[in-house]
């Protein structure tokens, strides 16, 4: 694949703010963020509990909406959506990693990696070629049966990253997803990332573990919901 | 599509299982409830108009008003007479007609007194022929009764195992009516007019002697030309009768009986012991509405991460509403279709029961097919509409704030 000359921006963050109001107190989780991130990036943001790691990653995620500011995705302003189109946003574009894996426990693995394309509405026999694909590529093509109950957390976690890709998105966003593993699978989800991010996926990833956050091509350090690293 | 969303759902019924089946108990018993009282209410009601199709459709009954169907003799109302009788005879389309005895009588064997029922046979050899023929008469012990017979006495069924007595009263015995003895010369077949089987049965002239009837008939029995004429030829003789009692239409002291209406009257009866009974099975079936509820309120709370999870991998509201409201569904449909097979059972069970006691396949229960489709969709319903509000609270969660769990 021949680089590209220009890199294409595909998240764009434009003096983004949340606030947080709790009776007369306002919490400001995020006060005032600007960054661009083109195809291809590996960016770990990384900064102090309760800095607004999680809250930045739930407004570019589609999950959350900003207090105010705008926010882009592939040039889409995605706070003018409807809740039916920032589903799609988050079917289609975005593949999400959650520090507690977040599977489905009555589902098995490759049912639990089929789950985002039932709501694409892609055909059955489809689903079932793609999933399976992708849990062999990870190293689960032997586990496709199992129940999350059945796995280990590295496994699991595997299970979660082969869902992100199921409709094949841009970003994947990852919020802590080695948090609860030890620190041989959790360089493992790393080197994953790695690898997807020179297929041409953009990749963040939030940590708090520095020797995770070496992974990434660069690094956003966040204090008190601003980007302190410029 | 819809079968993806239906596994979801039907595996989440299935992790759940103890609590998924106490869930539609209240279903089940609400269902079980309607199909086996509809469908022993549908069998009643077909036993009971078959018992009025032996009356042929062409048989009018009169009788005074207000002495019901029970006995009559004690009400003060104008009797019916002889005059009557004639007159009734002479209306044009009346084929034939008899008048007919039925008291209550004290009965005297092995020195035990009891009271029984009494009806009277008509003396003319055609009449009391085509009694027999229409009431499907035969002796099932003995033989009937026929002309030249005197103080000779019919038993109905009952009395081949009745021991009220102490001991079986047996063709040949001799048993006193009102202190006059009489031989008993048969005992019927079953009949399917209940009351028969448990009643004695002797000649008209005899019983009037015997009770020391005057004139008075308690009812008239007639048959008309044709059925097609039954409901005109009741007015006629209502017409007559006003006339001859100088009576004023609607005022009658008396009631012609056509068979039309008194399927039309049991049917009335059996109509609002269902009503009685849907309306018990209704509440039941609120009460299995209101656990479905209950539970998919419960659902919804412990799986607000999932539904956090699906919003984030693309679900959208519509979609989760449509997996949470098949749940609820679901958990109708199943207990209905469970309820209308334990409903299906008992329908069966006691109408088994019913005929054994009976000793006659007189309760066919009718499983209608649309009852039982029809109360295995409502109990969908139910579920449906039961969880639709916790099912529209789950679509409509934050995903965020769903994700926190
Ligand atoms: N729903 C909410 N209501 C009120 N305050 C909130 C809410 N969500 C987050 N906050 C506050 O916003 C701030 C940023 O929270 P956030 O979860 O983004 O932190 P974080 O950097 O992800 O922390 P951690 O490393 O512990 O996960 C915190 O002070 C938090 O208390
Ligand atoms: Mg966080």
């Amino acid at each position: 694949m021949a680089k590209k000359s220009k890199p294409r921006e595909v998240i764009k963050l434009k003096d983004v703010f949340r606030y947080y109001h709790l009776g007369d107190e306002t919490v400001k989780a995020i006060d005032g963020v600007d960054i661009t991130i083109n195809q291809g990036d590996f960016v770990a943001i990384v900064g102090p509990s309760g800095s607004g790691k999680s809250t930045a990653m739930n407004l570019v995620g589609a999950l959350d909406l900003a207090t105010k500011g705008s926010i882009y995705l592939d040039k889409v302003n995605i706070e003018r959506m409807d809740e039916s189109e920032l589903a799609q946003v988050r079917g289609k574009k975005i593949g999400f990693v959650f520090q507690t894996f977040n599977l489905i426990p009555t589902m098995t693995a490759l049912e639990n990696v089929m789950l985002p394309m039932v709501f694409q509405r892609i055909p059955l026999q489809e689903r079932r070629e793609r999933a399976n694909e992708l849990l062999t590529k990870i190293g689960l093509g032997e586990r496709l049966d199992h129940l999350p109950s059945e796995l280990s957390g590295g496994e699991r976690q595997r299970v979660a990253v082969a869902r992100a890709l199921a409709n094949n998105p841009e970003v994947i966003l990852a919020d802590e997803p080695t948090g609860n593993l030890d620190s041989k699978r959790g360089k493992e989800i790393a080197e994953m990332f790695v690898k997807l991010s020179e297929e041409g996926k953009t990749v963040i990833l939030v940590t708090h573990d520095p020797e995770i956050a070496k992974y990434a091509d660069k690094i956003y350090r966040l204090k008190d919901g601003k980007i302190v690293n410029k | 599509m819809f079968k993806d969303f239906f596994d979801i759902s039907f595996n989440n019924l299935r992790r759940r299982k103890l609590r998924s089946w106490l869930t539609m108990l209240g279903i089940f018993i609400g269902i079980a409830a309607v199909v086996s009282l509809i469908s022993l209410g549908q069998g009643l009601q077909t036993a009971i108009t078959g018992q009025f199709s032996s009356i042929s459709t062409d048989k009018l009954v009169i009788q005074n008003a207000g002495s019901g169907l029970g006995p009559p003799g004690s009400t003060v109302v104008e009797k019916l007479t002889d005059h009557d009788f004639e007159l009734i005879n002479k209306i044009p389309g009346v084929k034939t007609a008899s008048p007919i005895l039925l008291r209550t009588v004290k009965i005297e064997f092995n020195n035990k007194l009891l009271f029984y029922m009494m009806r009277s046979i008509p003396d003319d050899p055609k009449k009391y022929e085509n009694y027999y023929v229409t009431q499907n008469i035969k002796p099932q012990e003995g033989r009937l009764l026929k002309s030249g017979d005197s103080r000779k006495v019919l038993l109905g069924n009952n009395f081949v195992t009745n021991e009220d007595f102490g001991k079986l009263i047996r063709v040949g015995k001799k048993i006193k009516i009102e202190n006059i003895e009489f031989e008993v010369i048969g005992i019927l077949e079953p009949s399917s007019e209940f009351l028969l089987n448990n009643a004695f049965q002797i000649f008209y002239d005899e019983m009037k002697e015997v009770l020391e009837i005057g004139d008075e008939i308690d009812l008239i029995g007639l048959q008309v030309d044709s059925p097609t004429i039954a409901e005109e030829t009741a007015e006629k003789i209502k017409k007559e009768m006003r006339k001859d009692r100088d009576l004023k239409e609607g005022k009658e002291d008396f009631s012609v009986q056509t068979p039309l209406q008194v399927i039309q009257s049991v049917n009335t009866i059996l109509t609002a012991i269902n009503i009685v009974v849907i309306g018990i099975a209704m509440i039941s079936l609120i009460v299995g509405g209101i656990g479905i509820a209950n539970t998919m309120y419960t659902s919804v709370l412990e799986r607000k991460k999932e539904i956090g999870t699906m919003k984030a991998i693309g679900a959208t509201n519509l979609d989760i509403l449509s997996i949470f409201l098949l749940e609820a569904g679901l958990l109708g449909l199943v207990g209905g279709i469970v309820g209308a097979s334990i409903g299906a059972l008992i329908a069966y069970g006691i109408s088994s029961g019913a005929n054994i006691a009976l000793g006659a396949d007189l309760f066919v229960v009718d499983f209608s097919m649309s009852l039982i489709l029809g109360s295995i969709s409502f109990a969908f319903l139910i579920g449906i509409f039961s969880g639709a509000i916790p099912s529209y609270q789950a679509s409509k969660l934050k995903p965020v704030d769903a994700l926190r769990g």
